[in-house]
C-alpha cells in the first residue's frame, strides 16, 4: 500500500466516526445550499448557462497553445511580464528570483490554490522572507500551521471559539463570539502589512485573451489590496486558466459565485492589466505573472479527461460530495479535495500513489450534476479505476474479478455457488471472509432466503 | 408484450422476493413474463473495479443472453444502468458496439418501464401505509428517473408519500466499494437512514435493491423498525390488499 492510501485510510478511517465534526460540516452547508437554489433559480435556464459555461472553457482548453500565446501577447504589451514554469520547483525557483530581485523583506499574499500546490510558503519561508496570508481562511489556517480544508471555504470547519482562541493565542486579543469582531480583528492587523509589503502574491481566476487581463473573484477586498499596495506583483496561474474574451467572463464570473458560494456574484470581481504606467498614481511598479504546466499538459494530452482542465475551482462538487461531507478536507492529503481533487491528482501527482482516491468513491455522480462547467467527474474516476489496474495491477482485484467471471460465467455453478453459500451463511458469517466479513462489522444481511428466485421461478412460471 | 426478466445476481440469491414482486406486478399488467436461466451477473462489480476486460466478458455474455428478448425489464436502477449506459460505452469500438447499443434501448428499469412503456401509473393498488422514496443515485444520475416512481407511488390508493431534503442522496453502497471502504460507507448510511428514518414512515421504498440491501442492513443492525421495500414488493403487496 502506498503511503499517500495508508494516511487516506487511517485518517478518513478517524474523521469518519467523528459525527459531532460531520454534523458541524453539513449544518455549516446548510446555508450554501439554500443559497446556491436561490441565486440558481434566478438564472433563466441554469442548464443551458452550464452549457455556455462549458463552452466558453472548452474552447480555450481545446486551443490552448494559441489561446495561451495571444494572452501573453496582450499581457506583456500592457506591461506585465510572463515567466514560464514546467513544474513546482521551476514556479517556485521563479518568484524566489523575483522576489529577491525586489529586495523583499515582507511578502503579502492572497488566496491561490496554486501556491499552494507548489508549496509556495515552505520554499519563502525557508528563503527567509515572512510571508502573510491576507484572505481571512487562509490567514487562520496559516496560523494553526495547517493546509485549507477546502479550497474555497479555507476554515469552514472550525468553531468559532477555535478561531477566537487562536487569536488569543497569536494575537494576544481578547476573546469573542462575533463573527464581526473576529474579522475587524485580523483586518487590524493584516491592513499595517500591505503598506509595508513590498511584493504582493495573488493567484488568477481567469487568464483573459483578448484582453491580456487577469481576473481575480473575492469577497474580502484582500486580493485588489494585494495587488495594488505593494511594489511588486506576482500572480501564479495554471496555464488551463486561459479564456478567450472578456465576453466570457459574463457567464463565468456569475456561475462561479453561485455554484460556488451560493451567491449571484462574489463582491469583488477585478481586472488587472499591467503595473502603473507613466503618470498613474496607483498600482505595482512591476507585475510579474508565472504561468504554471505542473502535469496540465499531460491531462491535455488525454482526451478523455482533457474536461478536467475546464475546472474553475468553485468548489460546487465538494460541498455535495457526500465522501468530503463524511471525511472532511484533510483526510485526502492533497492540494485540491474532493471530486476534482481525487480525478486531477492522480494526473498531476501520480497514478501508482493515488488511485485510491478514485476507487475512495460510491459513483454517486452528485459532482457531476453540480458542476457549472459540465466536466463528467464520476465518470472519471471509473475511468481512473481502469487505468490503475493497467498500471498498477493489484493481485488481489485480479484474482477476485478472475474468479468471479469464473463462476458468473457457468450459470450452473453460479446457481450451485449461491445455494452452497445459502445453506452455510450460518457458519461463514463468523469467518473472516474477506468483504463478507467487512461488510457485517456494520451491516447486517437480510434474511437468507431457502431458495433463489432461479429455483422459485420454476414453480411459478406457468401460475 | 413479451417482457424478459433482468433479475440481478444478488436478487437472485439473496432477495428473490423482489423478483418475484416484479413478475406479479408485470403479470397483473397482463404482460407474457419469461426468464432467461442463463443470465447471472452483468459484470457491474468488475466494471467499477477498474477491470474492464473481465466486465467487457460479462457484457458480451449479457447481449447474448437477451439476444431473442422483445424488452428487458430490470428490477434495478444500477444494473439496468449497467446495461443501459455503459454497455454501449465498455464495448464502444468492439464489434459489438451496435448490438450492445439495440439492447440498451430495449432495456427498461422496473418503474420506467411501467410509466413510460406500458403508460400505466394506476396498476390498481391499494395499501394504508407511510413510505418515504430512496432514489438510487444510477437511476437519478444515470437514468434520470426522478418522477416515473413516485407516480407509481402516489397513484396507490391510500399510501402516504413522505419527502425528505436527503432523498437523493447516496446510500453509500457502491459496489464493492461498501466493503473496500467500510467506515465510509457506513458513515453515509448513516447520515442517509437516520433522516429517512425520521421521517417516521412504515417502509423506505427504492427502485434499487442494491441500497436496500446497504439501508437495510444498516437499520437491522441499530434495531431500526422502519424496513427498506422494494417498489416492486410495494406494488405487490397492495395488488393483493385490494
Ligand atoms: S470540478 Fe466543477 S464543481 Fe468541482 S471545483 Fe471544478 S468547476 Fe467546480
Amino acid at each position: 500500500m502506498s503511503d499517500s492510501k495508508s494516511i487516506f485510510i487511517k485518517e478518513s478511517t478517524l474523521t469518519s466516526a467523528d459525527g459531532d465534526q460531520r454534523q458541524f460540516i453539513r449544518t455549516a452547508l446548510g446555508g450554501y445550499y439554500k443559497n446556491r437554489d436561490l441565486y440558481k433559480a434566478k438564472y433563466r435556464d441554469w442548464e443551458l448557462a452550464r452549457d455556455a459555461a462549458s463552452l466558453a472553457k472548452w474552447s480555450a482548453v481545446n486551443n490552448l497553445a494559441e489561446v495561451l500565446e495571444k494572452f501573453v501577447a496582450k499581457f506583456e504589451s500592457n506591461g506585465g511580464k510572463v515567466h514560464w514554469a514546467r513544474d513546482a520547483a521551476e514556479a517556485r525557483q521563479i518568484i524566489l528570483d523575483l522576489v529577491a530581485k525586489a529586495n523583499a523583506k515582507a511578502v503579502i499574499k492572497s488566496k491561490c490554490m496554486t501556491t499552494e500546490e507548489i508549496h509556495l510558503n515552505d520554499a519563502l519561508e525557508k528563503a527567509g522572507y515572512g510571508v502573510v496570508e491576507s484572505d481571512l481562511g487562509e490567514f487562520i489556517q496559516q496560523l494553526r500551521g495547517e493546509a485549507p480544508y477546502h479550497f474555497v471555504f479555507p476554515c469552514m470547519h472550525l468553531k468559532r471559539e477555535a478561531i477566537s482562541e487562536l487569536f488569543t493565542k497569536h494575537l494576544g486579543t481578547a476573546p469573542t463570539d462575533s463573527p464581526e469582531e473576529l474579522t475587524m480583528i485580523a483586518r487590524r492587523h493584516l491592513r499595517k502589512l500591505y503598506i509595508t509589503a513590498d511584493v504582493g502574491i495573488t493567484g488568477a481566476n481567469f487568464l483573459v485573451a483578448d484582453t491580456g487581463q487577469i481576473s481575480i473573484t473575492e469577497n474580502e477586498g484582500n486580493a485588489r489590496l494585494t495587488a495594488a499596495m505593494p511594489r511588486v506583483h506576482i500572480a501564479l496561474s495554471g496555464i488551463e486558466k486561459v479564456i478567450n474574451s472578456i465576453d466570457d467572463l459574463s457567464v463565468l464570473l456569475p456561475m462561479l459565485a453561485t455554484a460556488g458560494a451560493g451567491q449571484p456574484m462574489t463582491c469583488y470581481n477585478t481586472l488587472y492589466a499591467g503595473p502603473k504606467k507613466p503618470g498613474e498614481r496607483d498600482g505595482p511598479e512591476e507585475f510579474h505573472l508565472v504561468l504554471l504546466d505542473n502535469a496540465r499538459t499531460q491531462l491535455l494530452a488525454d482526451p478523455e479527461q482533457r474536461d478536467a482542465l475546464h475546472c474553475i475551482r468553485c468548489g460546487a462538487c465538494l460541498n455535495v460530495c457526500p465522501i468530503f461531507k463524511n471525511i472532511g478536507g484533510h483526510a485526502y492529503g492533497t492540494t485540491y479535495q474532493g471530486p476534482i481533487g481525487s480525478v486531477i491528482t492522480p494526473h498531476l501527482r501520480g497514478l501508482k500513489d493515488w488511485n485510491h482516491l478514485s476507487g475512495a468513491s460510491s459513483l454517486c455522480g452528485a459532482c457531476t450534476e453540480a458542476c457549472p462547467v459540465r466536466i463528467d467527474l464520476h465518470h472519471h474516476l471509473l475511468q481512473n479505476r481502469r487505468n490503475a489496474a493497467k498500471v498498477v495491477p493489484n493481485l488481489f482485484d485480479r484474482v477476485f474479478h478472475g474468479g468471479f467471471n469464473f463462476v458468473i460465467k457457468r450459470p450452473a455453478l453460479f446457481s450451485f455457488g449461491g445455494k452452497v453459500f445459502r445453506k452455510t451463511f450460518g457458519l461463514l458469517k463468523h469467518l473472516p471472509i474477506p468483504y463478507l466479513g467487512t461488510w457485517l462489522k456494520s451491516r447486517d444481511l437480510p434474511a437468507i432466503p431457502a431458495k433463489s428466485f432461479r429455483e422459485q421461478w420454476k414453480d411459478i412460471k406457468n401460475v | 408484450m413479451r417482457v424478459s426478466l433482468f433479475i440481478p445476481c444478488f436478487v437472485d440469491q439473496l432477495t428473490p422476493q423482489v423478483g418475484l414482486a416484479t413478475v406479479k406486478v408485470l403479470k397483473k399488467l397482463g404482460q407474457e413474463v419469461e426468464f432467461i436461466p442463463t443470465q447471472t451477473c452483468c459484470g457491474q462489480p468488475s466494471y467499477n473495479s477498474g477491470q474492464w476486460e473481465i466486465a467487457k466478458e460479462g457484457a458480451i455474455r449479457t447481449l447474448e443472453v437477451f439476444r431473442d428478448a422483445e424488452v428487458v425489464v430490470g428490477p434495478s436502477g444500477s444494473c439496468v444502468a449497467m446495461i443501459k449506459k455503459f454497455y454501449p460505452e465498455l464495448l464502444h469500438g468492439t464489434k459489438y458496439e451496435q448490438e450492445a447499443k439495440n439492447l440498451s434501448q430495449r432495456t427498461f428499469e422496473f418503474s420506467d418501464f411501467l410509466v413510460t412503456k406500458l403508460k400505466t401509473i394506476d396498476i390498481g393498488a391499494s395499501l394504508n401505509k407511510k413510505v418515504t422514496y430512496h432514489d438510487g443515485c444510477h437511476a437519478l444520475r444515470e437514468l434520470r428517473l426522478k418522477e416515473e416512481p413516485r407516480k407509481l407511488l402516489r397513484a396507490v390508493k391510500g399510501l402516504e408519500l413522505i419527502e425528505t431534503e436527503e432523498s437523493e442522496s447516496c446510500c453509500g453502497f457502491g459496489g464493492l466499494f461498501s466493503v473496500k471502504f467500510p467506515m465510509i460507507s457506513t458513515a453515509m448510511v448513516q447520515v442517509k437512514a437516520s433522516a429517512l428514518s425520521r421521517t417516521g414512515a412504515d417502509y423506505i421504498v427504492s427502485s434499487d435493491p442494491s441500497c436496500l440491501l446497504q439501508i437495510g442492513g444498516w437499520l437491522s443492525r441499530e434495531g431500526k423498525v422502519i424496513r427498506p421495500l422494494h417498489i416492486a414488493e410495494l406494488l405487490a403487496m397492495g395488488i393483493d390488499h385490494v
